[in-house]
């Protein structure tokens, strides 16, 4: 009976039926757009940053050691210098948190003459190379997609390109009046000897930073060059990582102070000082560290974005809760005699409540369900708009907004329902 | 003692204003009382009282032998769904429930809601065949037949009805009286409000208030008969 009265119910006042739906879609809509832009926005922003560089360093150990004081080395291996095994790169991307590294490049430098007068850095890098992990996955990791911002008079260098090519900063291209297609004569000072090498200019690099001054090769040409086969002076890491809190900063200090409970919360967050903790378990004789600028500003950035948008969502929720209250309170008076008639043939204020309530659940689920779809639409305008792409779809709103939806709607209910547990039956049903 | 009895019963509203001033009456089961009077008498908040709708502010108040003077609100609303069926002057019906759906509705709050138990209730206010429809469909005789069916349905110790004609032709005035009627000769216990002296000489006993207070002594009609 109870549902028959439900259904019937439903059927009657159409319009302030479906007001609150549209009141209770609003609020949802907008939660739902912004929740979905909120679990997407960290990635997103993240990319966006991440546009901007790296954000881990990883060098041998001997590297990261401080062995300059005012100018004179005193480091005591320069003279033989440590690498990172080629080979052992493609192992970053199986750490706890192989998901978030975005992208990464190897570097190894060398010094070249381009003229009796002009001596350039070389560097030899992966502009987009493919690597296969041994889960099978494949993945394009290099310069190109870590260095986004560069433009590139000319072309790329692609995947498999091991051939004599150049990409030249428009600093030496200007100096040596270079352009694509030109052919660039290095002579390389290997263990005393000069070896020559030429070369192809396949594009210009315009960064705006230092690179321009430098002339990039293709990793494995520069090894072959240099003697140093597999070997890699340095790798840049880009990583979604997690704003660091407490936790980090005492992990960072020293992680073996951390209490088990503590580490293993630290090593399964992606705080960059795990994710290097991990880089370093992977790869013996690293150390991987964070570029700590740009890591920060993410994390602040992407609090204040999150926090706009929580304020955003809540005012909107208290709208519609508003609204509904709103409606609710014409319908619990228009309904006054029949909330007197059931009380008195016999219903509890439980029972009358309990009729309320559900019929406002279900307007929520409703008017949740219209919201979902509306912020669905709402969520894929503001990726386009704003990051320039779609913002993925995910389940797991779906049911929080519905949640949502039916809280909003009850609260929004609490105070037209404490008229309806004030009628008196004499009150509405005499004369 | 009778099905309800009332001692010393007075009800007050603010600091002086009595609606009911020391009323004692007893009503024997199976008994048809009329309550008359003018507006302001006191016969609504009477009324309330006997449909466990209020309280006493002085005095006890007994329905089937249980004191509701210091009954709560759950509890009077126990009594209420047990013991009495109501009938209003503007029938008071559901409107989005059809008229066997508005018979369930007390079944539904008293027990179990049985459909088919609800349309016999129907046929015997004469609408078997208008169980489907909604009140606006309905007559406002049909209405108050539902309401009849409605306050009948869970076998009440007491139907008490307020002004049940107040707002009908007189044609149906007359099925509804005469239900009335045939429902006191199956031993139901009937208490009416009505300020119609016609409509109130149908029951065995008068009550007239007058500002609160028993006008007179309750007396047996004379001639009590069917009205139409």
């Amino acid at each position: 009976m109870f549902l028959r009265i439900i259904r019937r119910s439903l059927t009657r006042g159409l319009k302030s039926k479906l007001l609150a739906i549209v009141a209770i879609a609003f609020g949802a809509s907008l939660a739902t757009a912004m929740f979905s832009v909120s679990l997407d926005i960290g990635d997103k922003i993240n990319n966006e940053l991440k546009s901007y560089g790296s954000n881990i360093v990883v060098e041998p150990e001997s590297e990261s050691l401080p062995v300059k004081v005012n100018g004179v080395d005193f480091n005591p291996i320069t003279q033989n210098k440590d690498y990172i095994p080629e080979k052992h790169i493609p192992k970053i991307k199986m750490i706890f948190w192989r998901h978030n590294i975005v992208n990464l490049a190897p570097y190894l430098e060398a010094n070249a003459q381009l003229s009796e007068d002009q001596r350039v850095a070389v560097v030899g890098t992966w502009f987009d190379r493919k690597i296969r992990i041994p889960t099978g996955e494949k993945f394009n990791f290099g310069v190109k997609h870590l260095k986004s911002w560069w433009e590139i008079q000319g072309d790329w260098i692609k995947n498999g390109d091991n051939k004599a090519l150049a990409l030249v900063g428009r600093e030496v291209a200007e100096a040596s009046n270079l352009k694509p297609g030109d052919e660039l004569n290095l002579d390389f000072n290997i263990n005393g000897q000069t070896v020559n090498k030429k070369v192809k200019v396949k594009g210009i690099i315009d960064s705006g930073g230092k690179e321009e001054s430098k002339v990039y090769l293709p990793l494995n040409l520069l090894q072959e060059i240099t003697g140093l086969k597999d070997k890699v002076a340095k790798v840049e890491v880009s990583a979604l990582t997690t704003p660091v809190n407490d936790l980090a900063r005492r992990a960072q200090e020293n992680p073996d102070a951390l209490s088990d409970e503590e580490f293993e919360k630290w090593y399964c967050t992606a705080y960059v000082s795990s994710i290097t903790y991990q880089i370093e378990e992977v790869i013996p004789g690293v150390v991987a560290k964070e570029v700590r600028q740009i890591a920060q500003s993410e994390g602040v950035i992407l609090n204040k974005i999150k926090l706009l948008m929580f304020l955003v969502t809540l005012a909107a929720l208290i709208s519609s809760g508003l609204g509904i209250s709103s409606i609710m309170t014409t319908k619990v008076l228009e309904r006054r005699q029949e909330i007197g008639l059931l009380k008195a043939i016999g219903s509890s204020n439980l029972g009358v409540i309990a009729l309320f309530v559900t019929e406002i659940s279900l307007l929520g689920v409703l008017g949740g369900v219209l919201g979902y779809g509306l912020g669905i639409g709402f969520a894929s305008l503001i990726g386009q708009q704003v990051f320039g792409t779609a913002i993925s779809v995910k389940l797991l709103v779906m049911p929080i907004i519905l949640v949502l939806s039916i809280i909003v709607a009850l609260l929004g209910s609490i105070s037209p329902l404490r008229i309806a547990l004030k009628l008196e039956p004499a009150e509405v049903l005499h004369g | 003692m009778g099905l309800i009895t009332l001692e010393n019963v007075s009800k007050i509203y603010g600091e002086d204003v009595k609606a009911l001033d020391n009323i004692s009456l007893d009503i024997k089961e199976g008994e048809w009382v009329s309550i008359m009077g003018p507006s302001g008498s006191g016969k609504s908040t009477m009324l309330n009282l006997i449909g466990c709708m209020d309280t006493p502010s002085k005095g006890v108040v007994k329905i089937d032998g249980i004191d509701i003077s210091e009954l709560d609100k759950k509890e009077l609303t126990k009594v209420r769904r047990e013991k009495i069926g109501l009938v209003f002057q503007q029938f008071h019906l559901v409107p989005y429930l059809t008229a066997v759906e508005n018979v369930m509705v007390a079944q539904y709050y008293h027990s179990m809601a049985e459909e088919e138990e609800a349309r016999k209730a129907l046929e015997r206010v004469g609408l078997g065949h208008r169980g489907n429809h909604l009140p606006k469909e309905l007559s406002g005789g049909e209405q108050q037949r539902v309401c009849i069916a409605r306050a009948l349905i869970n076998y009440p110790k007491l139907i008490l009805a307020d002004e049940p004609t107040g707002n009908l032709d007189k044609e149906n005035e007359n099925i509804v009286l005469d239900l009335f009627n045939e429902l006191h000769d199956q031993g139901h216990t009937i208490m009416m409000v009505t300020h119609d002296p016609k409509v109130g000489q149908l029951a065995e006993r008068q009550i007239n208030l007058d500002h609160g207070k028993l006008k007179d002594t309750p007396q047996i009609s004379k001639e009590r008969g069917l009205v139409s």
